[in-house]
């Protein structure tokens, strides 16, 4: 299954929508709810970071038996360090974001810790694409991933 | 402890979805921050904030929260609202603030778990 989503850059209280989403979609499959929040919370917070750094972007996911892979590309700004940006606490967002209860440095490392595979590509001045990778568990087992 | 013990001892009034009060909650997460409410939480969580936007009820719906208490009398929108009545997440405010509200669940009973350990 693949689907695609734009995610607005100019209404913030619209990020979310897609995780949503794909939750309830991956959830109708079902997808034990171990495995629904590790890709609800990994895409959830590349879809804050589009709203708040990058004026928006797209997400395409693909959903197969083993694997889901989430891309989300934008044409925002970059990200200047990468390395810095993982580290649990280091945030760029402005004030006003930290009061809408994001960006306190947890959003890059929320989906590391989601992922089973992370691939951050940016480019200064010209954007950024994240690729997430998580496997799914086999449909007709108990397994808790 | 059932949302509605939950409410009593947070001297709370309950929003929408009052009758699914008799829920189970295993532990309590006080924060404002929803980065760190997806980094720590884990399963059936009462979570307390005093940050009112719809991003509150997009996180309790990503983590399978149940109930949201809004805390030193902050009200939820109406926006708030209709999406949580239509997700099942129950909402509930107090005037007490954070910390006696922590408190007082703690002190009633409801200890943790279901929590990442740092």
């Amino acid at each position: 299954m693949n689907l695609h989503y734009t995610i607005p850059g100019d209404n913030f209280s619209l990020a979310g929508f897609a995780s949503a989403d794909v939750k309830k979609k991956l959830k109708e499959m079902g997808y034990n709810s171990a495995v629904l929040k590790r890709v609800a919370i990994a895409m959830y917070e590349a879809e804050i970071n589009m709203a708040v750094h990058a004026g928006g972007g797209e997400a395409f996911v693909e959903i197969t038996d083993t694997y889901i892979k989430i891309i989300m590309k934008d044409c925002g700004p970059g990200i200047p360090c990468v390395e810095k940006a993982l580290k649990e606490g280091y945030s760029t967002a402005p004030r006003m974001i930290q009061e809408l209860g994001f960006g306190a440095g947890m959003g890059l490392h929320n989906m590391q810790e989601n992922s089973d595979e992370l691939d951050i590509e940016s480019t200064m001045g010209k954007g950024t694409t994240v690729t997430m990778t998580i496997q799914l568990p086999p449909l007709d087992t108990d397994e808790i991933f | 402890m059932t949302i509605k013990t939950a409410a009593q001892t947070l001297e709370a009034q309950i929003v929408c979805n009052k009758e699914m009060e008799d829920k189970d909650v295993l532990c309590a997460c006080g924060s404002d921050l929803m980065s760190d409410v997806m980094a720590f939480v884990k399963e059936q969580v009462l979570l307390l904030t005093g940050l009112i936007n719809i991003q509150v009820i997009r996180t309790a719906n990503l983590m399978d929260i149940d109930a949201v208490c809004f805390v030193r009398g902050k009200q939820p929108t109406q926006e708030m609202i209709d999406m949580a009545q239509e997700l099942g997440i129950i909402l509930l405010t107090t005037k007490l603030p954070m910390f006696i509200s922590c408190g007082k669940l703690y002190e009633a009973g409801l200890k943790g778990g279901g929590v990442r350990t740092i």
